[in-house]
Protein backbone atom coordinates (compact mmCIF):
# COMPACT_ATOMS: atom_id res chain seq x y z
CA UNK A 1 0.00 0.00 0.00
CA UNK A 2 2.45 2.24 0.77
CA UNK A 3 4.42 1.23 -2.36
CA UNK A 4 1.48 1.82 -4.16
CA UNK A 5 1.22 5.71 -2.71
CA UNK A 6 5.14 6.13 -3.34
CA UNK A 7 4.56 5.17 -7.00
CA UNK A 8 0.90 7.02 -7.62
CA UNK A 9 2.76 10.47 -5.75
CA UNK A 10 5.75 10.22 -8.13
CA UNK A 11 3.79 9.91 -11.52
CA UNK A 12 1.81 12.83 -10.15
CA UNK A 13 4.24 14.69 -9.98
CA UNK A 14 5.81 14.34 -13.40
CA UNK A 15 2.81 14.62 -14.66
CA UNK A 16 1.66 17.78 -13.20
CA UNK A 17 5.00 19.11 -14.05
CA UNK A 18 4.14 18.30 -17.71
CA UNK A 19 0.74 19.74 -17.30
CA UNK A 20 1.54 22.88 -16.21
CA UNK A 21 4.57 23.77 -18.73
CA UNK A 22 3.02 22.85 -21.64
CA UNK A 23 0.00 25.14 -20.52
CA UNK A 24 2.34 27.89 -19.66
CA UNK A 25 4.13 27.69 -23.09
CA UNK A 26 1.39 27.68 -25.28
CA UNK A 27 -0.26 30.62 -23.46
CA UNK A 28 2.53 32.21 -24.25
CA UNK A 29 3.12 31.37 -27.66
CA UNK A 30 -0.65 32.11 -28.53
CA UNK A 31 -0.27 35.38 -26.91
CA UNK A 32 3.22 36.35 -29.31
CA UNK A 33 1.47 34.72 -32.02
CA UNK A 34 -2.11 36.46 -31.62
CA UNK A 35 -2.85 39.69 -33.86
CA UNK A 36 -4.25 43.07 -32.29
CA UNK A 37 -7.35 41.81 -33.55
CA UNK A 38 -9.68 38.85 -34.52
CA UNK A 39 -13.15 40.30 -36.36
CA UNK A 40 -14.42 38.02 -39.18
CA UNK A 41 -15.37 34.28 -38.36
CA UNK A 42 -12.65 33.34 -40.52
CA UNK A 43 -9.45 35.19 -39.51
CA UNK A 44 -10.16 32.84 -35.88
CA UNK A 45 -9.83 30.06 -38.37
CA UNK A 46 -6.74 31.54 -40.55
CA UNK A 47 -4.76 32.66 -37.73
CA UNK A 48 -4.14 29.42 -36.51
CA UNK A 49 -1.63 28.60 -39.29
CA UNK A 50 0.61 31.44 -38.26
CA UNK A 51 4.09 29.88 -37.04
CA UNK A 52 3.37 31.02 -33.08
CA UNK A 53 -0.57 30.04 -32.69
CA UNK A 54 0.50 26.83 -34.68
CA UNK A 55 3.68 26.02 -31.83
CA UNK A 56 1.05 27.10 -28.84
CA UNK A 57 -1.78 25.16 -30.21
CA UNK A 58 0.61 21.88 -30.17
CA UNK A 59 1.43 22.83 -26.88
CA UNK A 60 -2.51 23.21 -25.93
CA UNK A 61 -2.65 19.18 -27.41
CA UNK A 62 0.63 18.61 -25.31
CA UNK A 63 -1.64 19.94 -22.23
CA UNK A 64 -4.55 18.35 -22.88
CA UNK A 65 -3.44 14.91 -23.30
CA UNK A 66 -1.19 14.90 -19.90
CA UNK A 67 -4.21 16.17 -18.02
CA UNK A 68 -6.23 13.34 -19.08
CA UNK A 69 -3.46 10.86 -18.57
CA UNK A 70 -3.36 12.50 -14.91
CA UNK A 71 -6.99 13.00 -14.98
CA UNK A 72 -7.40 8.72 -15.40
CA UNK A 73 -6.33 8.34 -11.73
CA UNK A 74 -6.11 11.84 -9.97
CA UNK A 75 -8.92 13.76 -8.33
CA UNK A 76 -10.06 16.75 -10.33
CA UNK A 77 -10.19 18.85 -6.92
CA UNK A 78 -7.08 17.62 -6.57
CA UNK A 79 -5.50 18.15 -10.13
CA UNK A 80 -7.32 21.61 -10.18
CA UNK A 81 -5.28 23.31 -7.12
CA UNK A 82 -2.21 22.20 -8.24
CA UNK A 83 -1.73 22.79 -11.43
CA UNK A 84 -2.59 26.51 -10.70
CA UNK A 85 1.25 26.88 -10.25
CA UNK A 86 0.76 27.63 -13.62
CA UNK A 87 -0.85 30.79 -13.10
CA UNK A 88 2.14 31.63 -11.35
CA UNK A 89 4.44 30.87 -14.22
CA UNK A 90 2.25 32.88 -17.02
CA UNK A 91 2.76 36.12 -14.72
CA UNK A 92 6.19 35.73 -14.67
CA UNK A 93 6.15 34.57 -18.61
CA UNK A 94 4.29 37.83 -19.03
CA UNK A 95 6.50 40.31 -16.93
CA UNK A 96 9.64 38.83 -18.12
CA UNK A 97 9.14 37.75 -22.47
CA UNK A 98 5.73 40.26 -22.87
CA UNK A 99 7.04 42.71 -20.66
CA UNK A 100 3.63 42.93 -18.98
CA UNK A 101 3.39 44.76 -15.84
CA UNK A 102 2.67 43.35 -12.46
CA UNK A 103 1.26 45.14 -9.89
CA UNK A 104 1.43 44.63 -6.43
CA UNK A 105 -1.86 43.52 -6.22
CA UNK A 106 -1.27 41.01 -8.98
CA UNK A 107 2.31 40.07 -6.59
CA UNK A 108 -0.18 39.20 -3.55
CA UNK A 109 -2.44 37.61 -5.70
CA UNK A 110 0.37 35.22 -6.66
CA UNK A 111 1.31 34.95 -3.40
CA UNK A 112 -2.17 33.08 -2.45
CA UNK A 113 -2.42 30.68 -5.38
CA UNK A 114 1.25 29.87 -4.77
CA UNK A 115 -0.25 28.92 -0.74
CA UNK A 116 -3.04 27.21 -2.11
CA UNK A 117 -1.32 24.74 -4.56
CA UNK A 118 1.32 23.97 -1.44
CA UNK A 119 -1.32 23.38 0.82
CA UNK A 120 -3.18 20.81 -1.40
CA UNK A 121 0.34 19.37 -2.64
CA UNK A 122 1.70 18.89 0.03
CA UNK A 123 -1.27 18.03 2.38
CA UNK A 124 -3.43 15.16 0.18
CA UNK A 125 -3.17 12.14 -2.05
CA UNK A 126 -3.94 12.52 -5.06
CA UNK A 127 -6.60 9.63 -5.10
CA UNK A 128 -9.98 9.46 -3.64
CA UNK A 129 -9.84 6.27 -2.51
CA UNK A 130 -13.05 4.71 -4.08
CA UNK A 131 -12.60 0.93 -4.90
CA UNK A 132 -16.69 1.27 -5.68
CA UNK A 133 -18.56 4.92 -5.81
CA UNK A 134 -21.16 3.89 -2.91
CA UNK A 135 -18.54 3.37 -0.14
CA UNK A 136 -17.47 6.54 0.12
CA UNK A 137 -18.06 6.88 3.67
CA UNK A 138 -16.60 9.03 6.48
CA UNK A 139 -12.95 8.64 6.62
CA UNK A 140 -9.91 10.18 5.74
CA UNK B 1 -16.99 42.38 -24.39
CA UNK B 2 -14.17 40.96 -22.50
CA UNK B 3 -16.73 39.95 -19.97
CA UNK B 4 -18.88 38.55 -22.36
CA UNK B 5 -15.87 36.43 -23.91
CA UNK B 6 -14.93 35.47 -19.87
CA UNK B 7 -18.60 34.15 -19.24
CA UNK B 8 -18.69 31.84 -22.33
CA UNK B 9 -14.79 30.52 -21.60
CA UNK B 10 -15.86 30.05 -17.81
CA UNK B 11 -19.30 28.24 -18.84
CA UNK B 12 -17.55 25.88 -21.36
CA UNK B 13 -14.30 25.17 -19.40
CA UNK B 14 -16.26 24.26 -16.49
CA UNK B 15 -18.57 21.74 -18.14
CA UNK B 16 -15.37 20.53 -20.35
CA UNK B 17 -13.01 19.61 -17.13
CA UNK B 18 -15.49 17.96 -15.12
CA UNK B 19 -16.87 15.81 -18.25
CA UNK B 20 -12.86 14.90 -19.01
CA UNK B 21 -12.65 13.79 -15.42
CA UNK B 22 -15.88 11.89 -15.72
CA UNK B 23 -14.84 10.25 -18.58
CA UNK B 24 -11.00 9.77 -17.43
CA UNK B 25 -12.60 8.24 -14.36
CA UNK B 26 -14.48 5.95 -16.39
CA UNK B 27 -11.92 4.86 -17.79
CA UNK B 28 -9.72 4.27 -15.42
CA UNK B 29 -5.62 4.72 -14.17
CA UNK B 30 -3.45 4.66 -17.45
CA UNK B 31 -0.43 2.55 -16.77
CA UNK B 32 0.97 1.80 -20.05
CA UNK B 33 2.84 4.23 -21.36
CA UNK B 34 4.32 2.15 -24.49
CA UNK B 35 3.16 3.65 -28.32
CA UNK B 36 1.12 0.51 -29.29
CA UNK B 37 -0.87 0.43 -25.39
CA UNK B 38 -1.08 4.54 -25.99
CA UNK B 39 -2.76 3.84 -29.47
CA UNK B 40 -5.37 1.31 -27.41
CA UNK B 41 -6.42 3.74 -25.10
CA UNK B 42 -6.62 6.51 -27.64
CA UNK B 43 -9.29 4.14 -29.88
CA UNK B 44 -11.31 3.76 -26.27
CA UNK B 45 -11.21 7.25 -25.40
CA UNK B 46 -12.26 8.35 -28.96
CA UNK B 47 -15.58 6.32 -28.30
CA UNK B 48 -15.86 7.93 -24.20
CA UNK B 49 -19.31 9.79 -24.86
CA UNK B 50 -17.82 12.44 -22.08
CA UNK B 51 -14.39 12.59 -23.60
CA UNK B 52 -16.51 13.71 -26.60
CA UNK B 53 -18.53 16.02 -25.01
CA UNK B 54 -15.30 17.01 -23.45
CA UNK B 55 -13.49 17.97 -26.42
CA UNK B 56 -16.21 19.48 -28.04
CA UNK B 57 -16.83 21.99 -24.69
CA UNK B 58 -12.83 23.32 -24.64
CA UNK B 59 -12.89 23.52 -28.57
CA UNK B 60 -15.68 26.39 -27.82
CA UNK B 61 -13.88 27.46 -24.57
CA UNK B 62 -10.45 27.99 -26.94
CA UNK B 63 -12.19 30.27 -29.27
CA UNK B 64 -13.51 31.97 -27.22
CA UNK B 65 -10.04 32.21 -25.27
CA UNK B 66 -8.65 33.17 -28.79
CA UNK B 67 -10.65 36.16 -29.18
CA UNK B 68 -10.18 37.06 -25.36
CA UNK B 69 -6.62 36.97 -25.99
CA UNK B 70 -6.36 40.21 -28.76
CA UNK B 71 -8.39 42.59 -26.16
CA UNK B 72 -6.88 41.62 -23.03
CA UNK B 73 -3.41 41.23 -21.31
CA UNK B 74 -1.84 37.71 -21.06
CA UNK B 75 -1.64 38.55 -17.04
CA UNK B 76 -5.53 39.48 -17.17
CA UNK B 77 -6.82 36.64 -19.32
CA UNK B 78 -5.84 34.08 -17.68
CA UNK B 79 -6.15 34.83 -14.06
CA UNK B 80 -9.69 36.34 -15.35
CA UNK B 81 -10.92 33.01 -16.12
CA UNK B 82 -9.89 30.87 -12.71
CA UNK B 83 -13.91 31.70 -11.12
CA UNK B 84 -13.62 27.88 -12.70
CA UNK B 85 -12.32 26.65 -10.00
CA UNK B 86 -15.23 27.11 -7.49
CA UNK B 87 -17.78 25.66 -9.86
CA UNK B 88 -15.43 22.89 -10.28
CA UNK B 89 -14.39 21.71 -6.98
CA UNK B 90 -18.46 22.21 -6.20
CA UNK B 91 -18.81 19.27 -9.18
CA UNK B 92 -15.98 17.40 -8.24
CA UNK B 93 -17.44 16.93 -4.68
CA UNK B 94 -21.49 16.64 -6.24
CA UNK B 95 -21.08 15.15 -8.99
CA UNK B 96 -17.96 13.46 -9.43
CA UNK B 97 -17.83 12.24 -6.11
CA UNK B 98 -14.97 12.88 -4.95
CA UNK B 99 -14.19 13.67 -1.05
CA UNK B 100 -13.08 17.07 -0.99
CA UNK B 101 -11.34 17.49 2.15
CA UNK B 102 -10.61 20.87 4.07
CA UNK B 103 -6.95 21.21 2.71
CA UNK B 104 -8.65 20.95 -0.97
CA UNK B 105 -11.69 23.56 -0.05
CA UNK B 106 -9.08 25.82 1.91
CA UNK B 107 -6.15 25.43 -1.17
CA UNK B 108 -9.26 26.35 -3.96
CA UNK B 109 -10.47 29.29 -1.93
CA UNK B 110 -6.83 30.82 -1.70
CA UNK B 111 -6.24 30.07 -5.33
CA UNK B 112 -9.85 32.33 -6.06
CA UNK B 113 -8.50 35.11 -3.67
CA UNK B 114 -5.18 34.65 -5.91
CA UNK B 115 -6.87 34.79 -9.17
CA UNK B 116 -9.22 37.81 -8.07
CA UNK B 117 -6.13 39.71 -6.66
CA UNK B 118 -4.53 38.90 -10.03
CA UNK B 119 -6.99 40.39 -12.32
CA UNK B 120 -8.18 43.29 -10.09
Amino acid sequence: MTHEHARLRVKTWLFAVVVVFSNVFGNYFLKRGMPPALVTPLEYITVLFHPWVELGVLMLIVWMLSRMALLSWADLSYVLPVTAVGYVLVALVGKVLLNEQITVKRWAGIGLIVAGVALVSGGSAPQTAHPRPEAAGPGQ
Amino acid sequence: MRWLLIGIIVAATTAGEVLQAAGMRRHGEIRDFRPGAIRRAFAVLARNRFVIAAVAAMAVSFFAYLGLLTVAELSFAVPATAVTYVFETLLAKYVLKEHVNWLRWVGAALVVCGVVLVSL
